[in-house]
């Protein structure tokens, strides 16, 4: 028996357009805007058998429902060098370029003061610091790529770190990741939690990814992209990104002020 | 204000085990509490196979009803960066574990108070393939409840933890993320 021929960059491609044709017929047809992917997304394989098929059970309406509050962190959980991710060891990151990223965290109504960002990256090269990441590219002794901050009054965060780089995985033939960084974001209810990945702008692999495809509104997709901001670039020493993220879900407080 | 978009989710890929978990993650009672109950399960994919990369968050309210939590579930050393583990006398209501290379996870916690009249640990969970995080629930005994009432009984059953008759104050609740007893998944809108 012949094994089957390797699942093509141009068979993904495929899926993806067709998802996307169905979705974009619907949404002429007057469905709302899908701002969040599908867990059933075929063109990323490891959703296949990782999704529920029966639809989820609304909650609603239950004003003490344990998850409309969430945990709370504070300076106890995070160190003041976590947010540079380029300072965390005795010697200089290998790095293209340094990178600072300011943005905001907000509700979709007020800004989330004091809230735990967290952010996990590939170093320079493209490599995780992660023993199963057995892509032939070198480790770096001097960046590890995690971050933690805590938002400010206004919930903005900043980070200083390295533009990890792209990488192949093993979706289909010749996979390539864009450059990403993985970010983790807590609001204040449990509802509002965020695991998700920031990208740069102009990535040649956008097409091409059927993670950040996933997300098959265009709009929504086009929030995964940080911009460039010349305001926050450092002379000599790096580029600025801005990249605000917008946290949904009810909370307690929110629901008191109206919602 | 109008309404901003939100940012879509991404799923937390293969790779976070070096920056998501933290020790003592899954150590919500303080150490040595006579009241520590345990809570442990497996992961499992639509082919029945446990899931080794997954990643469960857990939030509930205090033994005495509270919800408002406290800092320090990663408590952290100021002068080598590392974890120091939780203080021993605030209880934060916050777990995170990953599952290991057999798709299990354990917590150690305290049973949570009212609001609630049947005792619920709220559960996240996250993997690889997962493009959206899942919540559900853990509820540690059956009984009069919204969410439990308005379920089919084969669904309700995968919410319940029930105490396991061999083993001293330890619950068993298994996350199905598709399949035959799938996990009920809540949707909060």
């Amino acid at each position: 028996m012949t094994p089957p021929p390797p699942l093509t960059q141009s068979d993904i491609d495929g899926e993806i357009a067709g998802i996307r044709t169905g979705y974009e017929k619907a949404r002429a047809a007057g469905a709302p805007a899908a701002h969040h992917p599908p867990r059933d997304f075929p063109p990323y394989r490891s959703s296949l058998l990782r999704h529920p098929k029966q639809p989820l059970v609304a909650v609603d309406g239950d004003p003490e429902a344990v998850e409309l509050s969430g945990p709370v962190f504070g300076h106890t959980d995070v160190t003041e060098l976590d947010h540079d991710l380029t300072r965390q060891h005795a010697g200089r990151s290998a790095r293209r370029a340094h990178h600072r990223l300011r943005a905001a965290a907000r509700q979709r109504g007020p800004a989330e003061r004091g809230q735990l960002v967290e952010l996990w990256q590939a170093n320079a090269s493209g490599r995780y610091a992660h023993q199963r990441d057995q892509h032939p590219a070198p480790l770096d002794p001097n960046f590890t790529g995690v971050g933690r901050v805590l938002t400010g009054d206004d919930g903005s965060y900043s980070f200083t770190t390295i533009k990890p780089g792209a990488y192949p995985w093993r979706n289909h033939e010749n996979a390539w990741r864009p450059a990403h960084i993985h970010f983790s974001l807590f609001g204040s209810a449990f509802t509002q939690r965020l695991v998700t990945q920031m990208y740069f702008p102009g990535d040649p692999l956008f097409a091409y990814d059927p993670i950040l495809q996933s997300v098959t509104d265009e709009a929504a997709r086009a929030r995964l992209v940080a911009a460039y901001d010349h305001s926050l670039s450092r002379p000599e020493q790096s580029l600025g990104y801005r990249w605000d993220i917008v946290l949904d879900g009810p909370s307690a407080t929110w629901i008191e002020e109206g919602r | 204000m109008p309404s901003l978009p939100p940012t879509p989710s991404h799923t937390v890929g293969p790779f976070y085990g070096y920056a998501l978990p933290f020790p003592g993650g899954g150590d919500i009672a303080p150490a040595g509490h006579p009241d520590a109950l345990t809570l442990h399960g497996y992961v499992y994919d639509g082919a029945g196979e446990p899931v080794p990369d997954a990643i469960v968050e857990f939030w509930q309210a205090g033994p005495d009803g509270s919800l408002a939590g406290a800092p320090g579930s990663m408590r952290r050393d100021p002068v080598t960066g590392g974890f120091l583990g939780r203080n021993g006398v605030d209880f934060t209501g916050f777990g995170r574990v990953p599952t290991d290379a057999d798709g299990h996870y354990t917590v150690r916690t305290l049973p949570p108070g009212a609001p609630s009249p049947v005792p619920y640990i709220s559960v996240c969970v996250f993997a690889r393939g997962l493009t959206h995080h899942l919540f559900t629930r853990a509820y540690l005994a059956d009984g009069p409840d919204a969410l439990l009432a308005s379920l089919a009984p084969e669904r309700r059953a995968t919410l319940i933890a029930l105490p396991e008759p061999d083993r001293d104050r330890t619950h068993r609740f298994d996350i199905r993320l598709q399949g035959e007893e799938e996990t009920v998944f809540l949707d909060f809108g």
